[in-house]
């Protein structure tokens, strides 16, 4: 009963976590376990848009914005292309084997178990409610020491699109020729 | 703050009710009697033949591609644009700030719009083009019948 | 539940319900009878009465539509994906109608002491919410296009697709050019920087130019309506689509234009903003006395918005019955190869202009070396032999 009390007296945030959490599992296991692929694809947006809630709950805006345009905006659109693309109506049959649904319970199993036992032994830092800044996830603080620390990653962001960019056109290369439609 | 972003969830819920009540009064009203050949799927009258796993155009793929790259770019431009004009990093630099990020900006877009310049140079920004040929069809009428039907109605 | 009152209080709970209700019911009306608008204005430009049965004028009309669309039967193909093929025409809906909520109307109205403002969702990230609502947009073509298993939804649904996400990137550089001069996300900020006559179109010709015609491409109204091309693809997207899920389809484009015409005015028309507010606001401060005058002032600027956004609307229809549809090469080449250079240019140009002090000046004389440099390389362009017609 104490247990009880005690969640019952926790601050709507908690809650707020909790729900968010629950959703986020749910589009995530929904991902996995749904067998048509069109379907994962819309348990993943719904995974993104969770965890953008929960990057909006960390004071994060920017994040939780750029989380939505690019995750959910940009590459779930490429997700859906390829989906229509590789003709995957029918269920995949190999899905079905037990040789790999097992291959994969057991790595699950071993690096959820190696990412708790690490999480646990981390040492975490409490937050210093004198020293904290409320503003450190927005745009300006982010855009600051985006183009003033942190220059060089920045300018090497570019030429790792670019080579992006290469990859793009080689994937897309076609013969002399051949014609699609 | 937070309660802002609560406002967007209300928003949402608000909206996602109105559209339940719309569908729901629908469900109500309509009739519902479905035939095999209401059911088919619509083409152009003819019987459907196979589905709709059809093949398209590679160059969507690529384009979509692309699309992402030029995208995560304009995320970078975002916390730019905010902080470049800002006067008070101006004023603390001797208006070096704004000069100093401008050259950064053009850096990365330089690179970038290599990239472009290469997916451009590689044709895959072109797309299929419908061929325009001059016609070998040859009518019995004389082309200069058609000109003086035209220099007439010209006079008029 | 005490913390939940103080928290209601606090964040004027109950008023932003309310506010989110009122700015939902505008749009759907708005919506509602820029399909009549859009018929009348057809008709008009076509020398032609347009609906005038249904009501004076034809006012009932989209009442009319609306009935028929509650009564009409709905059927969900044998070989579609249920719960997919009923998804779709929601998200596009959910999606339009979030996109308006964030929409600054006007000013503040005062009602007991506290300062209304009238928009719904007021986050200091606005600009980046629109661009986020916009690229969620392509899901509800996409997946009601792909779950009815029909070869010409699928078609419509790529194109929507590529159109979209190609028209995207010129309109989030459009819009950096004036993130640049304003440095703020917030769309309130962006539109109170505009005061008065001070307003963005007069800097950033060009990129009002760029974003109106990427608000075009991605409410995909012709010239730019590819995905539903009636003379290629039967009905594109929603050829599978009767009864009240295409009403949804076709409403969510018209909520679509609202929203785009909206936030088009907020950005680059000033908002809520006019010539000589100050004048009317002190004046009637000056005749009712603060409060009443203040809201008064609140209304006349609402006005003002929805003048700038219904002749966004009308500007949307004239264009759709002035312009012919493009080609797909044409759609994708302008995007690509003619916007996405010019809104990198436009950026630029907008950066030096600040950075030398002559904003105004710098950025105009800044366009006109751009179209002498342009019109250069267009005079000097390789041509081909074109292909004579019929000779």
């Amino acid at each position: 009963m104490e247990y009880l009390k005690n969640i019952l007296s926790l601050p709507p945030i908690y809650y707020t976590f909790a729900i968010l959490s629950v959703l986020t599992l749910f589009g995530a296991l929904g991902t996995v376990m749904s067998r048509n692929p069109v379907h994962s694809v819309i348990y993943m947006i719904v995974t993104f848009f969770s965890l953008s809630a929960h990057y909006i709950l960390l004071n994060a805006q920017f994040l939780a914005a750029v989380n939505i345009i690019v995750y959910a905006g940009a590459i779930m659109v490429l997700f859906l292309f390829v989906i229509m693309f590789l003709n995957m109506k029918q269920e995949a049959e190999e899905m079905k084997k037990e040789k790999i649904i097992y291959t994969a319970v057991i790595t699950a199993v071993i690096l959820g178990g190696i990412l708790i036992i690490f999480l646990r032994r981390a040492e975490r830092e409490p937050v210093n409610p004198l020293t904290y800044n409320s503003q450190s996830g927005m745009i300006e603080v982010l855009g600051r020491s985006l183009y003033g620390e942190y220059l060089l990653p920045f300018e090497l962001i570019s030429i790792l699109l670019l080579v992006a960019m290469a990859g793009a056109v080689m994937l897309g290369k076609r013969e002399a020729g051949e014609r699609h439609f | 703050m937070l309660s802002d972003f609560g406002i967007v969830l209300l928003a949402l819920i608000f909206a996602a009710v109105a559209l339940m009540l719309v569908f729901g009064i629908s469900w109500l009203l309509r009739p519902k009697k479905p035939t095999i050949e209401k059911l088919t799927t619509y083409e152009s009258g003819e019987d459907p033949i196979g589905n709709a796993n059809i093949r398209f155009n590679i160059r969507f793929y690529v384009v979509a591609l692309i699309f992402i790259l030029f995208d995560v770019e304009l995320v970078f431009l975002f916390p730019w644009a905010t902080v470049f004009g800002n006067k008070e990093f101006i004023e603390q630099t001797n208006g070096q700030w704004g000069w100093f990020t401008l050259v950064e900006m053009v850096i990365f877009i330089v690179v970038l719009a290599l990239g472009l310049a290469y997916v451009w140079a590689k044709g895959h920004l072109e797309w299929v083009k419908p061929e325009i040929k001059a016609s070998k069809f040859k009518g019995k009428v004389p082309m200069s019948m058609y000109e003086n039907v035209n220099k007439k109605y010209e006079e008029l | 539940m005490n913390g939940f009152i103080q928290w209601a209080n606090e964040t004027m709970f109950l008023w932003k319900a309310l506010i989110i209700i009122v700015i939902f019911a505008i749009t759907l009306g708005i919506a509602a009878y820029s399909t009549w608008a859009e018929r009348k204005v057809a008709g008009y430009i076509q020398d032609r009465p347009g609906p005038n049965r249904a009501g004076w004028g034809g006012l009932l009309q989209p009442l009319a539509d609306a009935g028929k669309m509650f009564f009409k039967e709905d059927f969900i193909p044998a070989q579609a994906d249920k719960w997919l093929f009923i998804l779709g025409p929601c998200l596009s809906m959910l999606t339009a109608l979030m996109s308006s909520a964030v929409v600054p109307f006007g000013d503040a109205f005062i009602i007991g002491g506290k300062a209304v403002t009238v928009q719904a969702i007021e986050i200091n990230i606005g600009i980046l919410y629109v661009f986020g609502v916009v690229s969620l947009g392509v899901y509800g073509v996409m997946i009601g296009g792909w779950a009815s298993n029909n070869k010409f939804s699928l078609l419509g649904a790529i194109r929507a697709a590529s159109q979209n996400i190609s028209y995207e990137l010129a309109m989030g550089m459009s819009i950096i050019a004036i993130l640049m001069m304003t440095g703020s996300l917030s769309l309130r900020t962006i539109v109170e920087q505009q005061h008065g006559f001070n307003w963005n179109i007069f800097y950033q010709p060009l990129g009002c130019l760029i974003f109106i015609v990427c608000a075009f491409a991605e409410c995909n109204r012709t010239p730019f309506d590819l995905p539903e091309c009636e003379t290629e693809l039967v009905g594109g997207y929603h050829t599978e689509y009767s009864s009240m899920k295409l009403g949804f389809y076709l409403f969510a484009e018209y909520i679509n234009m609202f929203a785009s015409s909206a936030v088009t005015a907020c950005l680059f028309f000033g908002g809520y903003n006019y010539p000589g507010m100050d004048w009317v606001q002190a004046q009637l401060v000056g005749a009712f006395g603060q409060t009443v005058g203040q809201n008064i002032a609140t209304f006349i600027g609402i006005g003002s918005m929805f003048t700038k956004i219904l002749f966004g609307i009308f500007f949307f229809m004239w264009v759709r019955w002035t312009v012919p549809r493009f080609r797909y090469d044409q759609l994708m080449n302008l995007g690509w190869k003619g916007l996405i250079p010019l809104a990198v240019g436009n950026m630029i140009i907008t950066a030096v202009a600040m950075l030398s002090g002559y904003k105004l000046a710098g950025i105009w004389i800044g366009l006109a070396v751009l179209i002498l440099i342009i019109s250069i390389f267009w005079a000097l362009r390789p041509r081909k032999e074109a292909a004579v017609l019929g000779a």
